[in-house]
C-alpha cells in the first residue's frame, strides 16, 4: 500500500494542476505598435527620401529628408466606455529607422476593445517645457516663447517652387500658439487622438500602424508649399491647418 | 588494502582542500580606482547619461595615463608632437589656426575639433565627417595619420614599453605592463570623457547664480526665434546644454563641394557637404570656425547664416530664405546674439589645473 503513496500524490498534482480555474486566468499581454509609412499606396523609408520624386496633392514636386514624429498615450477602450491607458511616448525616427516599434511598459489584459487609440503629439498637461531629458537629449524641443514643451513632428524637405526652384519646408506640427514671448496663448488644441478600432486581445499582440504621410498635404487643405513652406512654428493658423489635415494621416494596417 | 585505500582518499581529499584555498599563489592584479565622471547639475536634470563604453570604465589611475599621454610628443614619430599640439587648454582643446601643421610641415584640410562634453556625443560619431565610431576609435587615428604624428602603433608602443614609467602607468590603470594600442586609446578616452564644460555664464543664468545683460538675453532670443536665428534646431537650447544636436547638416557654406564630408563617409551622395554641429560652448576660445576653419571671427559666422548661405542640392532644409542669402539680422540683431554666444563660453573649463600639461 505504501508504495502506492506517491502515485497517489503524483495524481493529485496533476488533477489540481489541470483544475478550470487555472484557464480562466490569462496573463496580460504585450501591446506593441509599429509604424509604417507611405506616399499613397507606395511604402516609403529613408532610402526614399532625398530625392524630389514624391508629388503632394497641390501639385508641388516635393521630397522628405527628415521625419520625426512622436505619439503618447496608448488607450484601449472597453465596450462598457471604460479605458486603460498605457503610459508613456515615443518618437520614431523615419530618417534613422529607430523607435519604428513600440511597447509600452504597462501591458494590457486580454479581452475584447471596442477602441484602441493613441495621441499623436503630447497632451497639454504632459507636454511641459524640458519636462523629458531623452526629449531634451534629441533637440525635440520648442522654444519658451512659444509655449515650450516639444515638437509633435518634423518633417523637412525640399519642394520644386513656382520660380522652378528647389526651396526647403519645415513641416514641424507644434501646440498652437499666438503672442510669442513671455506670455504665448494658446487658441486651439492640436495634438489629437488617432482612433484605430475595435481589437480583441488573446495574447501578445502587434498592431501594425500606417502614416500616410501624403495626407499631411492633402484633405481638406490641399497645401500649397509657395505660401506655407518654413516658420509655421508661430503661425497657430497654420498649425490648426496642419491638425485639421492629421485627421486623415494615420490608419490601422493589421493587427497580428 | 583497506587502510592503503582510506589514506589514498584522505591525502586526495587534502589535495583538493589545498588546490581551493584562496591563499593559493595568484599572482597580485592592480585593482584601478573607479572614477566615475562627474556629471553636472545642469547635464544631470536635463539630458540622458553619459556614453562610457562598458570595457573601459573610467579610473583614476586610467584618467591619470590618459592625461600624461595625452600631452606626450612620444605618441609622434620624432617625439615632437602631442595630441595637445593641436588641441591646447587655453583654447577648449582645439587649435587657433585655421589648419594644423603635423610633423612633417603638412597641413590637413580640416579645422581641430575641440573637445569637450564627449561623453554625450550619443550617435557616437567622432570627427567632423563622423567617420570614427567611439572615442576610442577616434584615439587611434592621429598617431599614424601621415600629416599628423606620422608614426605606427608598432613604433609607439616599442617606446613607451622601454619607457621607464609608462609600463607601471599601464599596470596600475590596466593590469599589465605590456603597452597596446588599445590600452593607449582606452586611456586617452577616459582622460578625454573627463573634459566636461558646464560653467559658463549661461549655464549659471539657468541656475539661478547670474543674471544675462538685456543683449545677451535679446541675443538668446533671436536664437530661439524661429523667424530670426532659428539656431536651436540644429544646435541645443536651454534645455540641451549640449549646444549641438551631433548631426550631419549641409549649413550652406559652398555651392560645390571640394570637401564631401558626411558624404564620404555614407558613400551616399544626398550627404555631400554634410558636416557635424559643433557645440557653440566656448566659442571665445575656439575661433576659427566651421570645419575647414574659413570664418576667423564671429561676425563672420553670424553674417553666414544672415547674408551668405550658398545654395546646393545637399543644403539642409532648416535653411531659412536661402534665395536671399540668409536670415538677414539687423546689425543690432547681430551684435545681441554674438553676446549671447559668449555667454556659453566657460573661463573655468580651460584654466582648470586638471585639464593642463602635467
Amino acid at each position: 500500500m505504501k508504495r502506492l503513496y506517491p502515485l497517489l500524490a503524483f495524481s493529485l498534482v496533476i488533477i489540481f494542476g489541470c483544475s478550470s480555474d487555472a484557464d480562466d486566468v490569462v496573463a496580460p499581454a504585450n501591446a506593441t505598435l509599429t509604424f509604417s509609412h507611405y506616399w499613397g499606396q507606395t511604402p516609403i523609408t529613408n532610402s526614399d527620401f532625398n530625392t524630389l520624386n514624391l508629388t503632394n496633392a497641390h501639385g508641388e514636386f516635393m521630397s522628405i529628408e527628415r521625419l520625426r514624429y512622436i505619439i503618447s498615450d496608448v488607450t484601449f477602450t472597453k465596450t462598457g466606455g471604460q479605458t486603460v491607458l498605457l503610459e508613456g511616448y515615443n518618437l520614431v525616427d523615419v530618417t534613422n529607422q529607430t523607435n519604428l516599434s513600440f511597447t509600452p511598459n504597462e501591458k494590457i489584459a486580454a479581452g475584447t476593445y471596442s477602441n484602441v487609440s493613441f495621441v499623436f503629439g503630447l497632451i497639454n498637461e504632459k507636454n511641459t517645457d524640458g519636462a523629458f531629458n531623452d526629449l531634451n537629449a534629441a533637440s525635440w524641443n520648442v522654444p519658451a516663447m512659444l509655449g515650450g514643451g516639444y515638437h509633435f513632428m518634423q518633417l523637412d524637405g525640399k519642394f520644386i517652387s513656382a520660380n522652378n526652384a528647389a526651396q526647403g519646408y519645415n513641416y514641424h506640427t507644434v501646440r498652437a500658439n499666438d503672442n510669442a514671448g513671455p506670455n504665448p496663448t494658446f487658441p486651439q488644441d492640436t495634438f489629437f487622438r488617432v482612433d484605430l478600432g475595435a481589437i480583441t486581445v488573446a495574447a501578445d499582440v502587434e498592431i501594425n500602424v500606417a502614416m500616410h504621410v501624403e495626407e499631411w498635404f492633402k484633405t481638406p487643405y490641399a497645401w500649397d508649399l509657395n505660401v506655407y513652406n518654413q516658420m509655421l512654428m508661430p503661425n497657430s493658423a497654420v498649425q490648426i491647418l496642419m491638425y485639421e489635415n492629421g485627421q486623415n494621416v494615420f490608419t490601422l494596417e493589421d493587427t497580428n | 588494502m583497506t587502510h592503503k585505500i582510506s589514506y589514498f582518499f584522505i591525502f586526495m581529499f587534502a589535495l583538493c582542500v589545498a588546490s581551493c584555498n584562496e591563499d593559493s599563489v595568484e599572482p597580485y592584479v592592480n585593482v584601478p580606482t573607479p572614477s566615475p565622471l562627474q556629471i553636472p547639475q545642469l547635464f544631470q536634470d536635463l539630458i540622458l547619461d553619459p556614453v562610457i563604453p562598458s570595457n573601459n570604465p573610467q579610473t583614476e589611475e586610467g584618467i591619470s595615463l590618459g592625461k600624461k599621454l595625452f600631452f606626450d610628443p612620444i605618441l609622434s614619430a620624432d617625439n615632437t608632437l602631442a595630441c595637445a599640439g593641436c588641441h591646447s587648454t587655453s583654447n577648449a582643446f582645439t587649435d587657433d589656426t585655421r589648419f594644423s601643421d603635423g610633423i612633417d610641415g603638412l597641413f590637413g584640410n580640416r579645422n581641430s575639433m575641440p573637445l569637450f562634453n564627449l561623453a554625450w556625443n550619443y550617435d557616437n560619431k567622432f570627427f567632423w565627417d563622423g567617420r570614427e565610431s567611439g572615442l576610442e576609435n577616434q584615439a587611434f587615428e592621429p598617431v599614424t595619420n601621415p600629416i599628423e604624428m606620422h608614426t605606427t602603433w608598432a613604433a609607439v608602443t616599442e617606446k613607451l614599453q622601454q619607457h621607464s614609467e609608462y609600463p607601471e602607468l599601464f599596470n596600475a590603470a590596466f593590469g599589465t605592463a605590456i603597452v597596446d594600442s588599445v590600452l593607449v586609446s582606452k586611456a586617452i578616452s577616459q582622460f578625454e570623457r573627463t573634459l566636461i564644460s558646464a560653467n559658463s555664464k549661461f549655464d549659471k543664468h539657468l541656475l539661478g547664480t547670474a543674471t544675462l545683460t538685456p543683449e545677451e538675453t535679446n541675443g538668446f532670443n533671436i536664437f530661439m526665434d524661429e523667424t530670426k536665428g532659428d539656431c536651436f534646431h540644429c544646435h541645443g537650447s536651454d534645455n540641451n546644454p549640449l549646444w549641438t544636436d551631433n548631426k550631419f547638416h549641409n549649413n550652406g557654406l559652398d555651392a560645390t563641394f571640394s570637401d564631401l564630408g558626411f558624404g564620404t563617409v555614407t558613400g551616399d551622395p544626398s550627404d555631400n557637404g554634410k558636416f557635424r554641429s559643433p557645440s557653440l560652448r566656448n566659442l571665445a576660445f575656439t575661433a576659427p570656425y566651421m570645419h575647414d576653419g574659413r570664418f576667423e571671427t564671429l561676425e563672420d559666422v553670424i553674417n553666414h547664416y544672415s547674408e551668405g548661405l550658398q545654395d546646393s542640392p545637399t543644403i539642409d532644409p532648416l535653411m531659412k530664405k536661402v534665395d536671399q542669402g540668409g536670415v538677414q539680422l539687423s546689425l543690432q540683431e547681430k551684435a545681441d546674439l554674438k553676446a549671447f554666444l559668449l555667454s556659453l563660453s566657460d573661463l573655468d573649463f580651460i584654466n582648470n589645473p586638471n585639464f593642463s600639461n602635467p
